[in-house]
């Protein structure tokens, strides 16, 4: 991983006490280590266990084997709620950034008034939980009295119709870009903002324009912080479920009950009493994601290396 | 999306190599009316909820629906609409507010401790293990938050956990990326010569990594615990699931219960009241960000992105 | 009461039909659960209600405050929380997880009739004859009997039925010329002339409810599921629900019908303002049109639903039980709170005049009840309306015995149908195999023909 070779190239060995027969470390490590086996590495064997059994509700519990993996390997739902969320992030991951990127940019530009203001008010959804995003914008969706009717009323057609089948994705898409948009933006500002200037300079000299500051220099500089988010927001994708379940409310039939991986769990669990398939369920996203994010990251650093 | 980890700074933000911010000899340009426009644009489309927020917890549930949303209108009744959200239920609001204090103190403080201890152990000792440790670590940041939740629900319930505090909190104290960040920002930021010395000096361990290590520590240690603040002041799913009684609720699935009070059989719309709850969950994260901005943006961008 | 169907089938006259979904599953004998506790006398019972304590209750009764309130004067030493998590699947959804957690659950919960079945084949309620609740069933009307009675034993006391009727703006039909339609057909002619007089205006709404869907297909004469013990037959095609469909699809296929989701503050307001004129519902609506459409005082009407033929036949749509439930530490005191909220007279009589349609015999023959005449409905005799409406409810229908978590998949099969204005017949077949996917899968032996 990145973050090995990082570590090396960074080359502070002599940072470490030598001692290899040393366990003071462990006093530093334990309790971390005892919580993160507890709430990590427990409910994991726990959900492996439970997911090799079936309890019905005609003929109890029993011991299935791979049963449910195979179950889940052939789930048209549990398939769909994947794709869905990868069109998702295909589509939304890419915009979002972008304009996080052009943001980032633009205050990084050296031409702006108010640089603090932009930061501050872009990043401003950021501190707003994803639930009360949602319930902002499902009232401002709404068509019989939200800002969507308004805006219909005034166009005097029924144009806009953000919670119905064919606009849903659009509409949670949109509010995930708001809240974490400007949290991106920061992430770029900031490495941008430690290219070293000496770069800079000798672009200078060799007379290269802003375009070319940017492309060669400045998106080059800040990689490793794309790649990085990146890798994060499509585990964020792969995990979409609160916009989902709090607009499900208001258009149950624009959202499914397996809209998403993370959405087709809990209503196994707790609609279906199928808890047994939500375990493999969960283990089998769990998997899906982590490749990916692992996928994205090596590729991403690879391409650095290069 | 996800509070669980997508709540989590960048992992940018990991590869400290405690590069002092350049004070680049830059020279301020030409001011830009398209980036400003741009910008502008940006700012709408970022603010226009917020406003659309404030505008309509001014109003009663009776003109909320029937007024145009982004203008005021009817009585002015932001203060009662506080007053009424306050305490509605016997002031359950208070009492869910009170809650996310409890679990952001308790889980995103003592994820926040746990995780500087432990990165600082694996910053400046040579142990046994130490590879495996980062191995099993690194590995679980890419484990979906969310995958686990179902699972830790289910064990939480066997072991009775269900309905307390616990179900909460437990989860909340391990934060890898946190673990990881103060790692990385240890190797630099406390000299390994400081640490000789203190040892010469017949310092314990513990006690110099309270009185010393942890003052160098500070910036990274702050950039933790704001977002370990923002990801259990968001956090959702996991009470939704792990939580049944209403005593217990954190704010974000307590607006989501008066949220859906609106529908069903024999509901009772308290719309108003949700708005107006909403800015007030809002408020003091955004209090805390704007206060700490200093720390948290030198911290980014101390820990930021060299890789 | 509620947005979703009952499993009781009632013969004309009287009540003295068999509950379907109890019938359904009085031979599931297998997995009946044994009674467990402690029987508990009358005597125990008011003991317990005397010492006092307190219980929590989940319901979405529009009624049960001040059926509470009453409850608290005569035993002012129990403590009851009332709670509304959401009605129907929401709340089954909550009452599962809290069921699994193992803490957090209600000691009384509203459970309607076609949802029993599941909390008792997943062992969450308490059997009641150890209360000696047995010697209640000569109040009731029959059918709300057989419908808490579930593998032969008892695990609810009913609250009400929801005999079909039809329920419209009298206001909104006089002014565009509209007569009440007494047949599907001049509904449907009704429905194009309202749409096509004003595009606002719809004559009814429906975006896809699972309750409304199987209580129509019955009222159509289908009988798509056919349980036997563990043995489950599903047929969405039958001739019954496609006789259905041929008179749906023309609402749904000509955009005849309101679509805002039901039950939500859009829908209520609608309600109000006469953008949906019509609503073909179970005969607890009155209550809730009187507390949630409190605008529209004086502009509703009750009539018969419209049948196929013109000669009346009905279904049930709703209905509920109270049900006591295990995890609760005081079972006897929250039994003695059921049955005072479920038996006796004081409470009834509550119910029945905010609006409830009673499940009580006594309730049901009530000439006070008969004759009143509610401001809300124009003064309208309305009661007579709803009691005639219950004679007429055609008998052999069933639920499956996890209807429950059929219904919650509903709009993953139905949405595209009602959201692109196509046939519903594609939909129903995608229901029917998640239906035996499902049922297979927990055990059931189910084919779908």
């Amino acid at each position: 991983m990145t973050t090995m070779s990082v570590r090396r190239r960074a080359g502070t060995p002599g940072t470490l006490r030598r001692d290899r027969r040393d366990w003071k470390g462990w006093a530093f490590i334990a309790p971390f280590a005892l919580v993160f086996l507890a709430m990590t590495v427990v409910p994991i064997v726990y959900a492996i266990y439970l997911s090799l059994f079936r309890d019905q509700l005609v003929g109890g519990n029993s011991f299935v084997g791979l049963q449910n993996y195979l179950d889940v390997l052939s789930d048209a739902k549990f398939w769909s709620g994947m794709w869905r969320v990868a069109i998702f992030l295909v589509i939304q991951v890419p915009i979002m950034l972008i304009l996080s990127l052009i943001a980032a940019l633009a205050l990084d530009s050296l031409r702006l008034y108010a640089v603090g203001f932009y930061r501050i008010m872009l990043f401003l959804p950021y501190a707003v939980p994803g639930v009360v995003a949602a319930l902002i914008w499902g009232f401002m969706y709404g068509t019989q009295f939200g800002l969507a009717a308004n805006i219909n009323d005034f166009l005097g057609s029924q144009v806009l119709q953000p919670l119905t089948l064919r606009w849903i994705l659009v509409s949670i898409g949109n509010i995930v870009v708001w809240e974490f948009m400007g949290y991106n933006m920061l992430i770029f500002y900031s490495a941008l903002k430690v290219i070293p200037a000496e770069l800079y300079e000798a672009a200078e000299i060799d007379g290269a324009g802003s375009w070319r500051t940017i492309f060669s220099i400045k998106i080059p500089g800040i990689r490793g912080a794309i790649v990085i988010a990146t890798m994060f927001s499509v585990i964020g994708s792969f995990q979409l479920f609160n916009e989902p379940q709090l607009l499900q409310g208001l258009a149950p039939n624009a959202v499914s009950t397996y809209f998403t991986p993370n959405m087709y769990a809990y209503n196994l669990s707790f609609a279906g009493q199928q808890f047994n398939y939500a375990a493999a369920v969960a283990i089998v996203m769990g998997v899906i994601t982590a490749v990916i994010a692992y996928v994205v990251q090596v590729r991403g650093t690879r391409q650095e290396n290069r | 999306m996800t509070t669980v980890t997508s709540r989590r700074p960048s992992r940018a933000a990991q590869h400290s190599h405690v590069v002092a911010v350049h004070g680049r000899p830059r020279r301020r340009r030409r001011h830009s009316v398209g980036l400003t426009i741009v910008m502008v644009i940006l700012v709408i489309y970022t603010i226009v909820p917020l406003l659309w927020l404030i505008i309509n917890a001014s109003k009663t549930q009776a003109s909320l629906f029937a007024s145009f949303g982004l203008w005021f209108s009817g009585p002015f009744s932001l203060f009662t609409n506080i007053w009424t959200t306050l305490t509605y239920d016997d002031g359950i609001f208070l009492r869910w507010f009170g809650n996310t204090l409890l679990y952001v103190v308790v889980g995103a403080g003592g994820a926040t401790l746990l995780a500087t201890i432990a990165g600082y152990g694996m910053a400046k000792f040579k142990f046994p293990g130490r590879r495996a440790v980062f191995a099993v670590v690194i590995g679980a940041i890419a484990v979906p938050g969310t995958a686990l939740a179902v699972p830790t629900f289910l064990l939480f319930s066997s072991l009775g956990l269900t309905n307390t505090p616990w179900a909460i909190i437990l989860p909340s104290l391990i934060s890898p990326f946190g673990f990881y960040l103060i790692w990385t920002y240890a190797i630099e930021a406390v000299p390994t010569e400081l640490l000789e010395a203190a040892r010469v000096d017949g310092s314990g361990e513990f006690r110099t990594f309270f009185t010393i290590s942890s003052r160098l520590l500070a910036p990274g240690i702050v950039t933790v615990l704001l977002f370990a603040i923002v990801a259990t002041w968001n956090n959702y799913f996991l009470p939704l699931i792990m939580l049944s009684d209403p005593k217990w609720y954190p704010l974000t699935v307590g607006l989501s219960n008066w949220s859906q009070q609106g529908t069903g059989a024999s509901a009772v719309p308290i719309y108003n009241l949700v708005i107006t709850g909403s800015l007030l969950t809002i408020i003091p994260v955004v209090i805390i960000f704007l206060f700490l901005q200093r720390f948290w943006q030198s911290g980014l961008a101390t820990g930021s992105v060299k890789q | 009461m509620a947005s979703e169907s009952t499993g009781a089938a009632f013969t004309r006259r009287g009540f003295l039909g068999l509950g379907a979904a109890a019938a359904a599953t009085t031979m599931l004998a297998a997995c009946s659960g044994g009674s467990g506790g402690s029987a508990a006398s009358d005597d125990d019972i008011e003991k317990a209600m005397k010492k006092g304590g307190s219980i929590t209750w989940w319901t979405w009764t529009p009624q049960a405050k001040k059926q509470l309130a009453a409850f608290e004067k005569a035993y002012p030493k129990v403590k009851v929380k009332l709670r509304n998590v959401g009605s129907g699947g929401t709340q089954y959804t909550k009452l599962s997880n809290a069921i699994k957690a193992g803490s957090g659950a209600p000691d009384v919960a509203q459970i309607e009739y076609f949802a029993l079945p599941q909390f008792v084949l997943a062992k969450s309620l308490v059997e009641l004859s150890d209360f000696g609740f047995g010697s209640l069933k000569k109040l009731y009307a029959n059918g709300t009997w057989d419908s808490v009675n579930v593998n032969g034993g008892l695990y609810g006391l009913p609250q009400d039925y929801g005999p079909m009727a039809y329920f419209y703006n009298k206001t909104v039909y006089d002014k565009y010329g509209i007569s009440v339609p007494t047949t599907w057909d001049e509904f449907v002619a009704a429905a194009k002339k309202l749409h096509a007089a004003n595009p606002k205006l719809y004559l009814l709404n429906d975006a896809g409810d699972p309750g409304f869907t199987t209580s129509m297909i019955w009222q159509a004469g289908g009988r798509p599921f056919k349980v036997d013990g563990t043995t489950v037959t599903v047929d969405l095609q039958d001739s019954g629900t496609k006789k259905w469909t041929s008179t749906w699809d023309q609402l749904v296929e000509g955009k005849l019908l309101n679509q805002t989701t039901a039950w939500t503050d859009a829908w209520y307001a609608q309600l109000g303002n006469g953008e949906i004129a019509s609503v073909v519902t179970g005969s607890w609506m009155p209550g809730i049109l009187e507390t949630s459409v409190a605008q529209a005082s004086g502009q509703w009407r009750v009539a018969p639903i419209p049948t196929y033929d013109g000669t009346p036949a009905n279904a049930a749509n709703g209905g509920s039980s109270h049900a006591v439930l295990k995890q609760g530490k005081n079972q006897t005191l929250a039994a003695g709170f059921l049955k005072w909220l479920c038996a006796n007279t004081t409470s009834t009589r509550i119910f029945r005049e905010q609006g409830g349609f009673p499940s009580t015999k006594s309730d049901l023959s009530a000439s006070a009840w008969l004759s009143d005449a509610p401001a809300y409905f124009g003064g309208q005799k309305i009661n007579k309306v709803l009691a005639d409406a219950s004679d007429s409810v055609l008998s052999g229908w069933q639920y499956l015995p996890y209807q429950q978590y059929a219904n919650s998949v509903y709009s993953d099969a139905m949405s595209a149908s009602y959201s692109n204005n196509t046939s519903l017949n594609p939909g129903l077949q995608a229901w029917q195999k998640a239906i035996v996917s499902y049922g297979n899968k927990q055990g059931f032996k189910v084919t779908g023909k």
